[in-house]
């Protein structure tokens, strides 16, 4: 979506701008958004009730933005599997704004818990840079560091105290369907698209992404770049935490299960299937979104036609796989027609 | 060029894991009297039979320069089986143990099948089976233990040979002499060592990638059902649990042993050894009262300790051999 495709000079410009959509991840993605809708609308009971659509929404606006936080990281050929760690870290620290000591006013603590996710995904950034490490293994350890520290301060003990107005976001309902967190995740990945697409750090973002030395060469300075891309996915990670916070109305340490690995998938999914290269440089902002939705409805569906919870994550591990390898084939068939 | 005694040594894997541990024993020892107890010794050993299992698990894949999320999803499997076999089928406990290793082995190998005939990076394909391979696990026991384990197998869980060493070790200390015949003796070991070296190279050079592939994922997943088993022997019931914590401690050990994360250069006995260390901080932590919830945090600075420290070392090995 943000990048222009690595496909181009297709002789008739804009039969090849249609065919070209219509081949998309996006297009896919809608496509199967809308079957799989269709089906559990008819076949799941009580999937289209105004209830069940404004969950859904919900919890969708809360993948898409653990997706998104993921994504910032893909952008420079890494990955970020502290995601969940920095993210529940940070809720526990607006929790203790909130508390006794301090007791600041909510939106203060806001401000300060995503401070500190970006503080967090600082140190991620910081260590990827000095030491030159895959960012794989710098993010592992730093998972477990943030983890346990996070549970060694908080005696493993949930925040409960959380101020009504703020719990009210996860409650409140604007015309019956759509959830303010929702609004909050539009807003974020139309502020992520533009600075992809329009702004010198975004570009300088996927440049330094895509081939680290030749931007380094023409002027960017890539090892700054990367940590703030780290510091971008540590922000959104904390926002992602703290919407469950006012979804759930509590702080809670396992909100995230052990270690944050609970996330790993939904962080992961939303990106792969919305089609951002792993290798770095590309991103897909809007594809990153309809992977998590589709994820979150799938999900629900799912939990809907009584299949069994624990069934559930079995499932989603086959989407992905079927995920990757159609959009390794859809390449394939790019390439093959672009060569012929 | 100065040349010290110590040398050729430092430039060996295992030597430096090795003073680490002697001075740990020696520390922890000097603090508290009961470490080297028998009780103590059976406990830390038990932990490192299975521990070792884990990193070894980890370690064949890290080998041809991929890595393996799905290990702990693959022992939780090969436990629940084994005890689940037992319990519900009443199968003898050699049977069950033989079938729950055969269900790591295939697990293993359709995750090497995958990665080498998809060419889907190992990182998603492995973070795909281990939410398959979680919800098989999930979904057949619904979260709850098989608590049916036959007594004799609760006894060969406990038994020892001699002294305080548990019968346990016994099939770890097999895995490790048989990965190290495998991978520096044996063709097929060497070809999984070229192919993480250099894949293109190995290729070129007529090694079969994907059946190498193949064959280092069936191995990782055949000592992680390993793991998963004596897990069960040890604890005397089959948690669906089991497995989920493995993550970290996989990639801590084989690092801390110096192997390198791109692929083709990795050793057995330091991998031991670093699992002896984490094995030994971990009881430390213990017997001083320190917060266990500290063991996430210690674990995770021994990773980034390790790492920084291989980095160093191979730094200066290219600087030393560039002088020569």
């Amino acid at each position: 979506m943000t990048s222009p495709d690595t496909h181009r000079g297709g002789s008739t410009q804009e039969s090849g701008a249609l065919a070209r959509f219509l081949l998309s991840n996006e297009f896919g993605l809608i496509l199967l958004a809308a079957l799989f809708a269709t089906v559990f609308g008819m076949m799941a009971k009580g999937f289209t009730s105004p209830f069940n659509l404004f969950t859904l929404g919900r919890g969708a606006a809360i993948n898409m933005m653990i997706g998104l936080s993921m994504m910032t990281v893909i952008v420079t050929g890494g990955l970020n599997l502290a995601v969940g760690a920095i993210g529940v870290s940070a809720a526990m620290v607006f929790g203790w704004l909130l508390g006794a000591p301090l007791g600041l006013p909510w939106p203060l603590a806001f401000v300060g818990a995503l401070a500190f996710g970006a503080g967090l995904g600082f140190i991620n950034g910081f260590a990827v840079v000095r030491t030159g490490l895959h960012s794989f293994i710098i993010t592992l350890a730093t998972m477990s560091i943030f983890f346990g520290v996070m549970v060694f301060l908080t005696r493993a003990e949930a925040f409960r105290e959380i101020p009504p107005a703020f719990t009210a976001l996860g409650k409140m309902k604007l015309g019956t369907y759509f959830s303010p967190l929702l609004v909050v995740t539009v807003v974020v990945a139309l502020g992520l698209s533009w600075l992809y697409r329009f702004t010198t750090l975004g570009r300088e973002m996927l440049a330094a992404g895509a081939r680290p030395e030749a931007a380094e060469l023409s002027g960017i300075r890539v090892r700054r770049i990367f940590v703030y891309c780290h510091m971008l996915s540590g922000a959104l990670a904390a926002l992602a935490a703290l919407m469950l916070v006012a979804r759930n109305g509590a702080a809670i340490p396992s909100m995230a299960g052990q270690l944050g690995q609970d996330w790993l998938l939904p962080a992961f999914l939303g990106p792969v299937l919305g089609g951002t290269l792993l290798n770095g440089g590309k991103v897909s902002v809007l594809g990153t979104c309809l992977g998590a939705f589709l994820v979150t409805m799938l999900t629900s569906g799912l939990l809907l036609m009584q299949v069994g919870d624990f069934w559930v994550q079995t499932f989603l591990g086959l989407l992905l796989l079927i995920a990757v390898m159609m959009d390794r084939l859809r390449r394939g068939y790019l390439a093959r027609r672009n060569l012929a | 060029m100065k040349q010290s005694i110590f040398s050729p040594f430092l430039r060996t894997d295992w030597f430096g894991p090795l003073v680490v541990v002697i001075l740990a024993m020696a520390l922890i020892q000097s603090f508290s009297p009961q470490f080297l107890s028998p009780f103590n010794i059976q406990v830390l050993l038990l932990a490192i039979a299975v521990n070792a299992l884990v990193a070894y698990s980890q370690m064949v894949i890290i080998a041809i320069g991929q890595m393996n999320l799905s290990i702990g999803a693959i022992g939780g499997l090969a436990a629940i089986s084994f005890a689940g076999m037992m319990e519900v089928w009443g199968l003898p406990a050699p049977l069950a143990a033989t079938l729950a290793l055969a269900i790591g082995l295939a697990c293993g190998a359709l995750n090497g099948a995958l990665i080498a005939f998809s060419g889907i990076s190992a990182f998603v394909v492995t973070l795909a089976t281990l939410s398959i391979f979680k919800g098989i696990n999930l979904g057949i026991t619904r979260a709850e233990p098989f608590y049916g384990i036959p007594e004799g197998v609760k006894q060969f869980g406990s038994a020892t040979i001699l002294g305080p060493v548990p019968v346990l070790i016994l099939p770890t200390l097999v895995a490790a002499l048989g990965l190290w015949f495998l991978l520096f003796r044996l063709p097929a070991g060497r070809c999984i060592l070229a192919v993480g070296g250099n894949e293109h190279a190995a290729e070129l050079s007529g090694i079969s990638v994907p059946r190498t592939v193949i064959l280092a994922h069936a191995i990782s997943g055949l000592l992680a059902a390993c793991a998963g088993v004596l897990v069960v022997m040890r604890l005397q019931v089959g948690q669906p649990s089991i497995g989920d914590d493995w993550l970290i401690l996989s990639f801590a050990a084989p690092v801390i042993g110096g192997a390198v994360l791109a692929g083709g250069h990795v050793s057995v006995a330091a991998t031991a050894l670093g699992v002896v260390i984490v094995a030994l901080i971990t009881q430390a932590l213990v017997l001083f009262s320190i917060d266990p919830f500290l063991v996430q945090v210690v674990m995770g600075a021994l990773i980034l300790i390790a790492v920084g420290l291989n980095r160093l070392r191979e730094v200066r090995f290219r600087a030393g051999r560039g002088e020569v």
